[in-house]
């Protein structure tokens, strides 16, 4: 008996160890050798397994800049595919170490939930999406009227549709899913009228269905959706890698550096280009993250600037086709705007 | 001595007659089976409309107008939904099974690797099936196989990481190997945890049968679904910080405390169903309470309760769908992900991957409980009462 | 049990204590007590120091925020402003209602299939047997898929809604019926309701007196039949007929106004009724089985009709067999319901779920679940106890 209370002092203690080894995730991430990264089950052109079973898109593409940063290899990431419910206790609990899966920076999410927002990859709202073909005539959300709407649940999308039909005084019918696919299934099954999420979730989910070109996405936005990665509170190091890897995508579009032309841009004689870029002499700027000075060339190298691995998964190069509009560099209408490196 | 010539008395049995025409034959049967009385006729009236209203528009669906090839959703869609098919057309897309069949079955274990599933399953059945033919020998050889050389082999088989193969994360199994996966391991931690907490509730130790009664009947009163959750979400929060657990084994530990309770209340019929004499019997030859309970007690209650045991194996099975809806992505979670695929999506592929899936489950349950019924009729002998 | 060895030494005192099964028993107990202190102290430190560590607000305060959401199926009044707790309510009622008209509908047609399991008409035998072992042997979430995908799929859209009798509809997105409303004086009606019960039992128990009094019957179907239609009626009429209906109207999108049956309840209810029923058929057919052969037919020779042996022998003697594990279906389909999550119907378990979601309170809701399902396990088993007692043998 006395081995077994040994044991169990035992097995006690090394939780404890494990539990003061975990404050400093930089390291237990280089430890094991990848940023383990939370990402939507299925939202093509933002977080979706290929064909043949490699995770792709805007969100999954972040998660690869943020291993580039550290490791110099975008490869080194694995993925976990998280819903609506799982995700902040996914990363609550360690499970992750960092949550790339449009979701909403809110302050509640901020504060009781203890995560700290790094920034806004995507500036979203919410729309409606409705089959046209089903409801001709139909070209505003005001006129949903008694309509039934399916969303999923527990999100901020669910929130904002019940304040968005009493604001103005609409009648509605929730039917309310867990799950992604089973919203999709139901919307597509004819189960609802509409269909409310952000509207770039709409423009993805619209590739899914079974006749896409019959559903038209309503031109109202009912709310303001800034979607982020996320990371635990307490963390100061690792918040400020994910941070200013963010940042330092955005920063490369603005000044013109791309996956393919990062080499050539080493020897630029522009001064912002080359301290971004790690070339200037005793330059201490990755090393103030725990990075090696060249990690924004990694990034760039590995997944190429903001631009690029937006229009790649979800702008022009993809088939979701969605425009920048917000998501501009703000020197070009957006509001996209870097905080300089240096 | 005449009288033994007395040839009246006949030496042989004669013939039975023919039983009379109207009781023989199909009509006769007919008679007997369909319309022994007007109220039986009615019955038989309705049965067959039923039969009539049922069976023909499902046959159609499932076999008739089903499409076996193809290789994407046009087969399965009408002309109006941009398929091939003429206007009101039904029937099952089993072309989408097709195509997704390795994918229904191992989900996105990698495809290089597969053949160490295969390996395990094939392994799996080969040291089974002897155990479950009462006429094969060497049974004692056969368990020891089976439950203890057995797991190592596939564990290492099938998560890899040594001597080797490559490692292949769980996040990557799907597919019936989960379901396999997650319901032999739940049964094979059940049935020990279960006859633990049967013992212990029957115990004469306070703290030990409170313990028991409380875990039993705690889990017994709520539905899996939320011990699920309570895995998935809660059991993050239990542990000390950077502590985590495989999603997996998360979801395995929930199922196996679920089935335990269960097992442990049917063993427990088991145990009661033992008379006093046999415990007075052993505890006078001297043995101990362990030697008692594993030599006299046990073998008894569990020859008893087996049809029960294995109705908690069918229930566990069949519960093991539910993981589906912490997101994981066993044989039903796989298929219900697949509906989402825009190059099958068409008005039939749900209804086909379910009954697909509905068929699979179905082949598994019904093999298991007659398989209960078949041990039932074996076992059965000596002990009515 | 001092014990002594083979050559008849006493072993040690010390020994001998430990040896003691009863002193054996408490230091086991002692050793298991403290491990289970231990690891309940480890698992609270643990949940404690996360909450902290991660900023995570704790307590049962939050029920009382406004929830922000909105159900699709409500039996009270809710809207997006009411309170957390009673989103859960709502959830709650939601479960009660569809475990109710599940066990309802599941215990009819489970009588029904495991008495054709007897019959004996082979035809109505096999449809019974098919049944049976079809749903018996499916994930009961499949059963529910299959419905939910099949009453949508089946069902025509909203603005081609089959037209029923009474101004009901029938589409996908559900079953419509017309709304009663009832005016001013419609107190009357239930009051009536409730004397007429009260009669009926009345009746009954005086009748049933009579009879083993005087062996003289009484026709009390009839009578109590009457007066619970009758005495309603006749209130309904003195009330000046305070009743009117609010038929469902078709609108742009949806038909409004009405009584809707959502798909999602629809489907949950006939999974969980059809599922259930299969296991109900085998218990019943294992109960009237159980019943001797002898009984039936010493009715038969009292001169009984095979309905009368049927109803007053053989049944009255089959529940006693039937009821335990009718209780325990009972309470497997009450659970079931929780499955409502995956079709979106909002039950106790869904609507906790989206609060779980919306405020991250996961360990006070798991609370809510547990404490609630428990509620009702405990209540149903305590129920079906004391009818089992009414209804056990009373030996003399």
């Amino acid at each position: 008996m006395k081995n077994t209370v040994k044991v169990i002092l035992g097995a006690a203690a090394l939780g404890m160890a494990a539990s003061a080894a975990s404050a400093a995730t930089l390291d237990d991430v280089k430890a094991k050798g990848f940023v383990q990264c939370g990402v939507n089950t299925a939202l093509a052109g933002f977080s979706a397994p290929n064909d043949k079973g490699e995770w792709t898109g805007f969100d999954v593409d972040f998660c690869r800049a943020v291993a580039a940063a550290i490791f110099g290899d975008p490869t080194k990431v694995k993925f976990t595919p998280t819903n609506a419910k799982e995700r902040f206790t996914a990363l609550q609990s360690g499970e992750i170490d960092l949550l790339a899966r449009n979701t909403t920076w809110t302050l509640s999410r901020d504060t009781s939930l203890g995560f700290n927002f790094a920034g806004v990859n995507y500036y979203d709202g919410q729309g409606f999406m409705i089959n046209g073909k089903k409801l001709p005539g139909v070209n505003s959300a005001l006129q949903l009227s008694g309509a039934s709407v399916c969303v999923q649940s527990g999100t901020t999308t669910e929130l904002n549709l019940a304040d968005y039909f009493k604001a103005n005084n609409l009648e509605y019918n929730p039917v309310v899913f867990e799950k992604l696919e089973e919203v999709n299934a139901a919307y597509d099954s004819g189960r609802c009228d509409a269909y409310t999420t952000d509207q770039s979730g709409l423009y993805s989910i619209r590739l899914t269905l079974a006749a896409p070109d019959d559903h038209v996405v309503l031109p109202e936005i009912i709310s303001k959706e800034p979607l982020g990665p996320a990371v635990r509170q307490g963390d100061d190091q690792w918040f400020d890698i994910v941070k200013w890897t963010l940042n330092a995508m955005v920063l490369a579009e603005e000044l013109g550096i791309t996956q393919a032309n990062v080499e050539e841009m080493k020897a630029s004689p522009n001064p912002d280009i080359k301290r971004v870029l790690g070339q200037e002499a005793d330059s201490k700027l990755g090393a103030g993250l725990g990075l090696s000075e060249d990690w924004v060339v990694n990034i760039v190298k590995g997944v190429g600037n903001y631009g690029e691995v937006f229009e790649r998964n979800i702008g022009q190069g993809s088939p979701l086709k969605i425009a920048r509009g917000l998501n501009a560099l703000w020197t070009k209408g957006g509001i996209q705007y870097a905080i300089p490196i240096r | 001595m005449q009288e033994h010539d007395l040839s009246w008395v006949r030496t042989e049995m004669a013939l039975a007659e023919k039983a009379p025409a109207r009781e023989r034959g199909v009509v006769a049967w007919l008679r007997k089976n369909l319309m022994a009385t007007p109220v039986d006729g009615i019955l038989t009236l309705i049965g067959l409309v039923v039969v009539a209203l049922i069976v023909p528009p499902i046959l159609n669906w499932v076999l008739f107008s089903a499409q076996w090839t193809g290789a994407d959703r046009a087969v399965c869609a009408t002309v109006a939904q941009g398929g091939s098919q003429p206007e009101g057309w039904s029937g099952a897309c089993w072309a989408f099974i097709n195509a997704k069949f390795a994918q229904f079955m191992f989900g996105r274990y990698t495809d290089s690797e597969r053949w160490r599933v295969i390996l395990v399953a094939v392994m799996f059945v080969a040291l089974l099936v002897p155990l479950m033919i009462p006429r094969v020998p060497r049974k004692g050889l056969n368990a020891i196989l089976l439950f203890l050389v057995f797991p190592v082999i596939a564990f290492f088989l099938l998560v890899g990481g040594a001597f080797g193969l490559p490692y292949v994360e769980t996040q990557l199994w799907g597919g019936l190997l989960v379901t396999l996966v997650l319901s032999t391991v739940g049964i094979a931690v059940s049935l020990p945890l279960g006859i633990l907490l049967a013992l212990g509730r029957r115990s004469r130790l306070p703290v030990v049968k409170a313990v028991c009664v409380i875990f039993i009947e705690t889990v017994r009163g709520v539905p899996l679904v939320t011990v699920l959750f309570m895995a998935s979400v809660m059991l993050p929060l239990f542990l000390p910080a950077g502590m985590t657990f495989d999603k997996f084994l998360r979801a395995l530990i929930g199922v196996a405390l679920f089935a335990s309770a269960y097992m442990a209340e049917v063993i427990r019929g088991g145990l009661q169903a033992i008379p006093k004499g046999q415990y007075e019997g052993a505890d006078s030859l001297g043995l101990t309470y362990w030697q008692k309970t594993g030599l006299i007690v046990l073998p008894q209650a569990l020859k008893l309760v087996i049809p029960g045991i294995v109705n908690t194996f069918i229930g566990m099975f069949k519960d093991t769908s539910l993981v589906y809806i912490i997101g994981m992505f066993d044989l039903l979670g796989i298929v219900r992900q697949n509906f989402a695929d825009a190059t099958w999506a068409s008005a039939q592929t749900p209804m086909s991957g379910l009954v697909f899936a509905g068929f699979v489950f179905w082949i598994f349950c019904f093999g298991m409980s007659r398989y209960s019924i078949y041990m039932e009729r074996r076992l059965d002998t000596g002990h009515k009462r | 049990m001092a014990s002594q060895d083979a050559f008849g030494r006493t072993a040690a005192p010390r020994s001998s204590v430990l040896n003691d099964p009863r002193v054996r028993g408490v230091l086991y107990q002692i050793v298991l007590f403290v491990l289970l202190v231990l690891f309940i102290y480890w698992i609270v430190g643990n949940t404690v120091d996360n909450l902290r560590r991660l900023n995570i607000s704790s307590g049962f305060a939050f029920l009382n925020q406004r929830a922000g959401f909105d159900i699709s199926q409500s039996l009270i009044a809710y809207t997006s402003d009411s309170r957390y707790s009673r989103a859960l309510l709502v959830g709650l009622l939601n479960t009660l209602l569809v475990a109710a008209a599940g066990i309802v509908t599941a215990t009819i047609i489970g009588f029904v299939v495991g008495i054709a399991r007897l019959s004996n008409n082979w035809l109505i035998r096999k449809i019974a047997l098919v049944y049976v072992e079809v749903f018996r042997n499916i994930p009961p979430l499949l059963v529910i898929f299959f419905w939910y995908f099949g009453v949508i799929s089946v069902l025509p859209a909203a603005r081609d809604s089959i037209a029923l009798p009474f101004g009901a509809y029938l589409n996908q997105r559900g079953f419509y019926l017309p709304k009663a409303i009832w005016g001013d004086g419609a107190w009357l009606i239930p009051l009536g309701l409730a004397l007429a019960i009260v009669m009926a039992v009345f009746v009954a128990r005086r009748a049933r007196q009579r009879q083993e009094a005087t062996g003289q019957q009484f026709p009390v179907m009839w009578t109590n039949l009457g007066l619970i239609v009758g005495l309603p009626l006749l209130a309904y009429f003195a009330a000046g007929m305070p009743l009117s209906f609010d038929y469902p109207q078709k609108q742009t999108f949806n038909l409004t106004g009405g009584f809707a049956v959502t798909p999602e309840f629809l489907s949950l209810y006939l999974a969980l009724s059809f599922y259930t029923a299969s296991f109900i058929a085998e218990i019943v057919r294992a109960g009237i089985l159980g019943v001797s052969k002898g009984q039936s037919e010493a009715s038969f020779a009292l001169g009984l009709r095979s309905g009368q042996a049927l109803r007053l022998v053989v049944v009255p003697q089959a529940m006693r067999i039937v009821i335990p594990p009718l209780t325990s279906q009972y309470l497997n389909l009450t659970k079931n319901s929780s499955l409502a999550i995956a079709i979106g119907y909002p039950d106790l378990t869904a609507v906790g779920g989206t609060i779980l979601n919306q405020s991250g309170q996961a360990i006070e809701i798991v609370a809510v679940w547990m404490v609630i399902y428990l509620g009702i396990s405990l209540a149903t088993s305590a129920f079906m106890n004391w009818f089992n007692a009414k209804m056990a043998l009373v030996e003399r």
